[in-house]
């Protein structure tokens, strides 16, 4: 029970922090200023969430371990987030598309996920919850300026949107630890928001004007470790410090 | 009363404002070379300020712990913030962001220097929120009574956060200094590389400085760049000392009678060098802003246009 939970715990965790990374490549980059320092705090919000989550996890593990320690000492395989997370920015549309993907599921995911019998988890989901909604507001938004913008951002849209469309199933299809955390009364029935994802999704793409894909998400596999090419340079970006300089505190 | 008069009497009120210590406001009536004067110094601080993100976003994906990152994060999205308010109140002079931001872009007007050095480690973080943060806060301490009025309410609002920015630096090299042998080099290493450079940021000697009179008569600028180097020394030796770390400047020297530090001569080869364009970084840094900008256009563009759909769809619902 302990290691599920604490496994449940690193899908949740390694969702935020990969994507949280990812969202800190525009920083200083972005195409306009206030777009830099919104993308900067959805990642600030994202990142902040991993270390209550990590911090967490390591509690539970009750072996001195640290929410570093969490994030820096594990390696791909170890980790477990979906595999949208771990897409790269790509461009401006990827960036957006994938946030928008990520933000209908993880907004639907932590409305129930306050309900878990789990208090900690429970109050963390709470706290989350707030930023959430601010996250979805902007993605939404986003993707309907570029879906219904120009012809070129259309394009940009589109490509994004069907490129990323592969690996939006993942995140609510159940493995055995979403199952395990549901018989507990600690988890999230994910089959229970699945339907109000697609809808959610397909509306907010129908308003951008975009075409909806038709075939059924088919990429997975993060949320039992086996993940893309890109979680590894990710994670060695990331992890360097804490790898070359073993045990220092910084 | 004559053109010439009109005029006189306009520059008298002026001066009389600047005088009492009366903020100049948008609307005022204020000598043609003062606005320029103040859009070009306005400006060149709000492109230091979004230049500046780059070398220190160059660390964010490597910073060493979640706290580290989190922080770094936070301190280079204040950046762009003062980007932001510095735009505006150079707006406020009549001039667009856009036409700033073309000025930058096509190297017509400057940023600080300190930007076109590279980041090398992780401690060039923290040397950089303590030393360049620290050399800018003398700075706009001082224009936090600068006599252009939303100029020196943006300061204000700057200077807050810039303190803390300094603090933080700050901790980060504590942390080394505790460190190991590794980590203390890194600290020795940054404090080598990033001395000099926080010292040019002053500026030329006052001697050498073509703005510098003008702009201390107008209350633009209210000590001259000699006066804050020195200020910024005195502040920062005792500093340095609790780090354990050796200024390189071999002729720093407490100085009883000025009640200064004495220092050595800073190396102006070097400094007019990295203003003309030669410094380690300078191509980089405006090829990576050109990078977001032109990159950006079509999301700019997207923006504008979808807006404008918008406004016409609500009114032909009205109609
Ligand atoms: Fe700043
Ligand atoms: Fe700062």
């Amino acid at each position: 029970m302990k290691q599920s939970l604490i496994n449940y715990i690193f899908q949740l965790a390694d969702n935020k922090l990969i994507l949280g990374q990812r969202l800190s490549e525009w920083c200083g980059h972005a195409p306009e200023l206030e777009i830099d320092i919104a993308l900067t705090n959805i990642a600030l919000d994202l990142i902040g969430q991993s270390r209550n989550l990590y911090s967490y996890a390591a509690e539970l593990e009750g072996k001195g371990r640290t929410e570093d320690d969490m994030a820096y000492l594990r390696d791909c395989e170890a980790y477990r987030n979906v595999l949208l997370a771990e897409q790269p920015n790509e461009d401006f549309a990827y960036t957006i598309a994938r946030q928008f993907f990520f933000d209908v599921y993880n907004h639907l995911f932590h409305k129930e996920l306050v309900n878990s019998k789990d208090e900690q988890l429970a109050a963390i989901a709470e706290k989350s919850l707030k930023e959430i909604n601010y996250h979805i507001r902007f993605s939404s938004e986003w993707v309907i300026r570029l879906g219904d913008g120009t012809e070129v951002s259309h394009a940009k849209m589109q490509t994004a949107v069907d490129d990323l469309w592969d690996y939006i199933g993942e995140m609510t299809t159940m493995n055995e630890t979403d199952r395990l955390m549901l018989a507990e009364g600690v988890g999230v029935d994910l089959n229970k928001i699945r339907t109000a994802y697609f809808h959610k999704v397909k509306e907010i793409l129908a308003e951008a004007t975009l075409n909806i894909p038709e075939e059924e998400p088919f990429q997975k596999g993060g949320k039992d470790g086996l993940h893309s090419e890109h979680l590894g340079h990710l994670l060695t970006e990331l992890q360097w410090m804490q790898r070359a300089y073993p045990g220092a505190q910084w | 009363m004559d053109n010439h008069n009109n005029i006189h009497s306009l520059e008298a009120k002026f001066e009389a404002k600047i005088d009492s210590e009366i903020k100049i406001e948008p609307k005022d009536w204020m000598p043609e070379s003062y606005r320029k004067t103040l859009i070009r110094q306005i400006s060149q601080h709000a492109h230091s300020e979004v230049v500046g993100m780059l070398p220190e976003g160059n660390w964010i994906l490597r910073a060493p712990s979640l706290r580290r990152k989190v922080a770094l994060l936070a301190k280079v999205q204040d950046e762009a913030g003062h980007g932001l308010y510095l735009y505006s109140a150079a707006e406020t002079l009549g001039i667009s962001r856009e036409e700033l931001y073309q000025q930058l872009l096509t190297g017509k007007a400057k940023y600080s220097s300190i930007f076109n050095y590279p980041t090398l480690s992780w401690a060039d973080i923290g040397a950089i929120g303590w030393l360049v943060d620290g050399a800018a806060i003398m700075n706009q301490v001082m224009l936090t009574r600068t006599s252009y009025g939303p100029y020196a309410r943006a300061m204000v609002r700057i200077c807050k956060e810039e303190s803390f920015h300094q603090r933080q630096g700050y901790e980060i090299l504590i942390s080394l200094s505790r460190g190991n042998a590794e980590q203390k080099k890194m600290l020795q290493d940054a404090m080598d590389r990033w001395w000099w450079p926080a010292l040019m940021m002053f500026g030329p000697h006052d001697s050498a400085s073509t703005h510098s009179e003008q702009s201390i008569k107008w209350k633009i600028k209210r000590k001259s760049n000699d006066e804050l180097r020195q200020d910024f020394i005195d502040a920062t030796v005792l500093q340095a000392n609790y780090l354990g770390v050796n200024i390189p400047d071999p002729k720093l020297k407490w100085n009883e009678e000025r009640g200064h530090y004495d220092f050595g001569d800073i190396d102006w080869e070097e400094f007019w060098n990295v203003v003309n364009g030669n410094g380690p970084c300078n191509k980089q840094r405006i090829k990576d802003r050109k990078k977001a900008y032109e990159g950006g256009e079509w999301v700019r563009e997207a923006a504008m246009a979808h807006a404008e759909k918008r406004a016409k769809r609500k009114e032909e619902k009205v109609a």
